[in-house]
């Protein structure tokens, strides 16, 4: 963000005097700008194209052809791919919806003391990487599992949880359903109490009213919710690799590019059908939602009227909220006990406890440990670092094409982490790492890069937020006093910010920590790996599998972790900012 | 769109909000076509009395009559009392023409019908040409009518009106005001208009009710509020007023206030004992020469208003609002001269303090 400003203390410079038209007077601002922009093309835009353009390419020829998608769509395994992960998508989202439904029914038309379990378990899912859960949830799930074996000692029978696709539907449902349950609360939340009245009022009531008031204003929310669902699940690389399921898009993209090279055509068609299904999954709920803001909760108005639950309506909310609450649980807790399992087959419990697994996974992991913190600390440093300069010159000043910067840095939210992948794969296989003749599609330094890219709309997001709260009086009223405008960011706004970055930092850090999709092709070799990397790689051998519950265990308490720092700095921040000025 | 006019009456109504009581003992004649107002500073209770005739919010202890029927029990969708919230609440997913239709629709008439009677509804308003926009197309004063048309069309007992000029900027806020009371009196509906503001309740308003602390303290036409305060608060809720304690003593045959201070004023008429004594500050005068009609002050400021100069008199330890005509010629008194305040004893008011 340094910033040199052409007025400088010392009276008019040289520059100064110049007139305008020999030498455009180039702010800092815009040379930020500028720079951000050839970033953002040659990290993301480029290498995403490129990916689409090599679809359309002839292996052999080069010439532009549709040939690839007709090779596709008349490959057997490819059309079960495809439909396997439209169905798995749909399906999760559908039990996602089933999860979400209740809780936030329960929490927003209720007077229910639960609603603070209901909280936490909006976030509890989401601090565990869905491939860790997937491993344990086979062990509680699983045909051998504990549910199952129980199931059959006592009534004779095998519930088919995890077998293949179904697997994946169940851990997909319970890590993403708080997608819905947040966005669906959010909405039925912003509905004035009066919308209800109003259709009371007017002779309407019970399901009624539901159906004709309530539900098509909370529509928006859950059209939101269930979009991300389905495009988290569409691309989703980990799990349906971790539990062994590669008949879908995302698995057979990295198995193509893996086993037989960059140069085969599959791997970019299945990227390209990955993009364009994000894409138009956010432009089809962007279709539903426009123009239907219907937050429409008044100054000191309340939300919907809630009533008391009766003793029996208590029970049974309490009841489902349990369930749930053991649902969403059970891959922490499968994952715990697997850490310090001695041997856990065919048995409900593990046989007996030990901390062996977490002296190997020490003993084996430190590079990945060490790898992660490197990698995650450089993307998270530049995250907010470019996060920052983007949210002032979005906000703050009127250069031209400022607001695609924003476009493009969220962009990245469309890009699936394979694509991604294979992107930078393609595009740095050519250019070799500066002093060297290696290329830099094995430079570990392009991992890093990656995550940079994957994470930067978290971190814009909290920046732009945080820049939001401060007042630009209290910029003006610097400037006034003498402060450059470099000066006055340097001085007054990153201070104010720094609640804000400070979360966006830990944010990223956290999440690009146990990121396995993109680093998954980027990794040229084991001693470049991060921590996602090497549970995937300890999940290989059953022999492995506790020391990478450990490693996962790890990992969960990094991004717990940080959930945890950024919710606290982001509360304090807002009560210094509270007692500061209300403005 | 006639109706048959019913009156409200509400007998010993309580309402708590958990602990706190926040009506207490409210009772109300409404007469039937009547134009009723419910006045009260933010918290007094009147937005909690008029939600309470609509059935919401918890159910009070007490009766609430509306053309003889006791509703108290009954849920808000089968009064048929007819309400426009403060914010509106027109659906954000419905156009115009739904949100006017909703309620007839709810009371399963065929759409054959439902389509004229929202037009003339429409109609009613003025609006008739924005009945395919959606909510979020309409200005405040738009919304505001369309609001009124969705409650009038299904052909309500009463009317309530919760605070319907709050959101609307001042200029719309008066003529606004005059359409209402053109509509109520055209539809003959026995109509409440709560409102903290006391210039809406006096400029439509037959009667009123103010409220404070979930009590009412008095019922009247503006007029007679205005001019003969029962006590304190109605006395400085309406308009501005001069209060001095003291006491009335007898003096003779006739009746004198004595301030707190010790100054003297002579009454017409008045119970003895401790009480206050209300002063408008266009009911005195300032002159040179005492009397028994007067009280001694010290002018402290003045305040030009144009076509009335305000003086701040000190007058028995209080400081007095006095307003005198501004006529060409007349001289100003200056701040710091002694004078005297000339009473008129039929328009002093006596509240108990």
């Amino acid at each position: 963000m340094s910033n040199a400003s052409p007025h400088s203390n010392g009276g008019p410079s040289l520059l100064d005097r110049l007139p305008a038209s020999i030498l455009p007077r180039v702010s800092g601002l815009h040379a930020a700008a500028l720079i951000i922009a050839i970033l953002l093309i040659g990290l993301l835009i480029i290498p995403v194209l490129q990916v689409i353009y090599v679809a359309f390419l002839d292996p052999n020829t080069g010439a532009l052809t549709l040939q690839n998608f007709v090779d596709f769509f008349r490959t057997s395994l490819f059309r079960e791919s495809f439909w396997n992960s439209f169905y798995v998508s749909a399906m999760s989202v559908v039990f996602a919806t089933v999860i979400a439904l209740p809780l936030a029914y329960i929490t927003t038309r209720f007077n229910f003391a639960g609603s603070v379990v209901i909280q936490s378990l909006g976030f509890i899912p989401l601090i565990m990487p869905p491939f860790v859960g997937a491993v344990a949830m086979q062990l509680i799930f699983g045909r051998n599992g504990t549910l199952n074996l129980l199931m059959e000692e006592k009534f004779g029978i095998n519930i088919p949880f995890m077998e293949g696709l179904n697997g994946v539907i169940l851990v997909q449902s319970i890590h993403y359903f708080p997608f819905i349950l947040i966005n669906l609360s959010t909405s039925l939340r912003n509905i004035d109490r009066s919308m209800e009245e109003a259709a009371q009022n007017l002779g309407s009531q019970g399901m009624r009213l539901f159906r004709r008031i309530v539900f098509p204003l909370a529509m928006p929310g859950y059209v939101a919710g269930a979009a991300l669902v389905f495009i988290k699940v569409f691309d989703d690389l980990g799990t349906p690799l971790l539990l062994n399921v590669n008949n879908m898009l995302a698995p057979q993209a990295f198995l193509r590019i893996s086993s037989i090279g960059i140069s085969d055509p599959m791997g970019y068609v299945i990227s390209f059908i990955l993009v364009a299904f994000s894409i138009f999954s956010l432009w089809a709920s962007f279709l539903v939602m426009r123009g239907k803001d219907y937050s429409t909760v008044q100054k000191g108005g309340g939300g919907l009227s809630r009533r008391d639950l009766r003793t029996g309506e208590k029970i049974a909310a309490y009841a489902v909220v349990a369930f749930i609450l053991i649902l969403v649980l059970s891959p922490h807790i499968g994952l715990t006990l697997l850490s310090f399992a001695t041997i856990w087959s065919f048995a409900p419990l593990p046989d007996g406890f030990t901390l062996q697994n977490y002296v190997v996974m020490w003993e084996n992991s430190k590079q990945f440990i060490t790898n992660t913190v490197i990698y995650a600390g450089i993307a998270a440093v530049l995250d907010v670092i470019i996060g920052t300069a983007i949210a002032y010159i979005v906000i703050r000043t009127g250069i031209w094409g400022r607001k695609s910067l924003d476009y493009l840095a969220t962009a990245a939210l469309a890009v699936p982490g394979v694509v991604l992948g294979i992107g930078y794969l393609r595009v740095f296989h050519s250019i070799d790492i500066p002093f060297t003749d290696k290329p830099m599609a094995s430079w570990w330094v392009i991992i890093a890069l990656a995550l940079m890219i994957r994470r930067l709309p978290y971190a814009l997001r909290a920046c732009t937020a945080a820049l939001q709260q401060v007042s630009l009086a209290l910029e003006e009223a610097a400037e006034s006093l003498g402060a450059t405008k470099g000066s006055t960011i340097r001085r007054i706004v990153i201070p104010l910010m720094s609640g804000g970055i400070l979360a966006g930092f830990v944010t990223s850090f956290a999440t690009a920590a146990v990121e396995l999709s993109a680093t998954i092709m980027l990794v040229s070799s084991e001693s470049d790996a991060p921590l996602a990397y090497g549970i995937y790689l300890f999940m290989q051998t059953p022999s492995g599998r506790g020391a990478g519950a450990a490693l996962g265990v790890v990992a969960v308490i990094i991004v717990g972790l940080g959930t945890f720092l950024s919710q606290l700095m982001i509360e304090r921040d807002k009560k210094f900012k509270s007692t500061d000025q209300s403005h | 769109m006639t109706n048959q006019m019913v009156g409200i009456e509400i007998n010993d109504l309580h309402l708590s909000f958990g602990e706190t009581e926040v009506l207490t003992g409210v009772n109300l004649d409404i007469q039937p076509g009547e134009f009723f107002a419910f006045l009260g500073p933010s918290g007094s209770g009147k937005s909690t009395l008029l939600r309470s005739i609509a059935g919401f919010g918890p159910t009070p202890q007490g009766s609430i009559r509306i053309g003889g029927r006791d509703v108290v029990n009954l849920p808000p969708w089968k009064r048929n009392v007819g309400m426009v919230f403060q914010s509106y609440a027109l659906w954000p997913h419905m156009s115009v023409r739904d949100n006017v239709g909703f309620g007839l629709k709810e009371r399963k008439m065929p759409a054959s019908e439902i389509a004229p009677k929202v037009d003339a509804a429409l109609e009613l308003v003025g609006l008739s040409h924005l009945a395919d926009r959606m909510p979020n197309q309409l200005s405040g004063g738009q919304q505001q009518r369309i609001a009124l048309a969705r409650t009038v069309v299904v052909e309500p007992e009463v009317l309530l009106l919760d605070e319907p000029l709050s959101n609307l900027d001042a200029s719309l806020r008066v003529q606004m005001r005059r359409e209402l009371l053109a509509l109520q009196r055209k539809l003959g509906l026995t109509t409440i208009f709560v409102t903290h503001d006391q210039e809406e309740a006096n400029t439509t308003a037959d009667r009123m009710a103010v409220l404070d602390k979930g009590v009412i303290q008095q019922i009247g036409t503006p007029q007679v509020l205005y001019d003969t305060p029962e006590n304190l608060f109605v006395a400085e809720f309406l308009g501005t007023a001069n209060i001095l304690g003291g006491q009335v003593e007898r003096d003779g045959g006739a009746k004198r206030f004595r301030t707190s201070a010790g100054d003297v004023l002579a009454l017409n008429d008045g119970h003895e004992g401790a009480g206050s004594i209300v002063l408008r500050p266009q009911n005195m005068q300032i002159v040179d020469q005492a009397g028994a009609d007067t009280l001694p002050g010290t002018i402290l400021h003045r305040e030009f208003m144009g076509s009335q100069v305000r003086y701040i008199v000190r007058t028995s330890g209080t400081e007095m609002i006095v307003d005198q005509f501004h006529h060409v010629g007349h001289d100003w008194r200056d701040t710091g001269s002694d004078v005297h305040l000339k009473v008129n004893t039929n328009e002093a008011v006596i509240v108990a303090s």
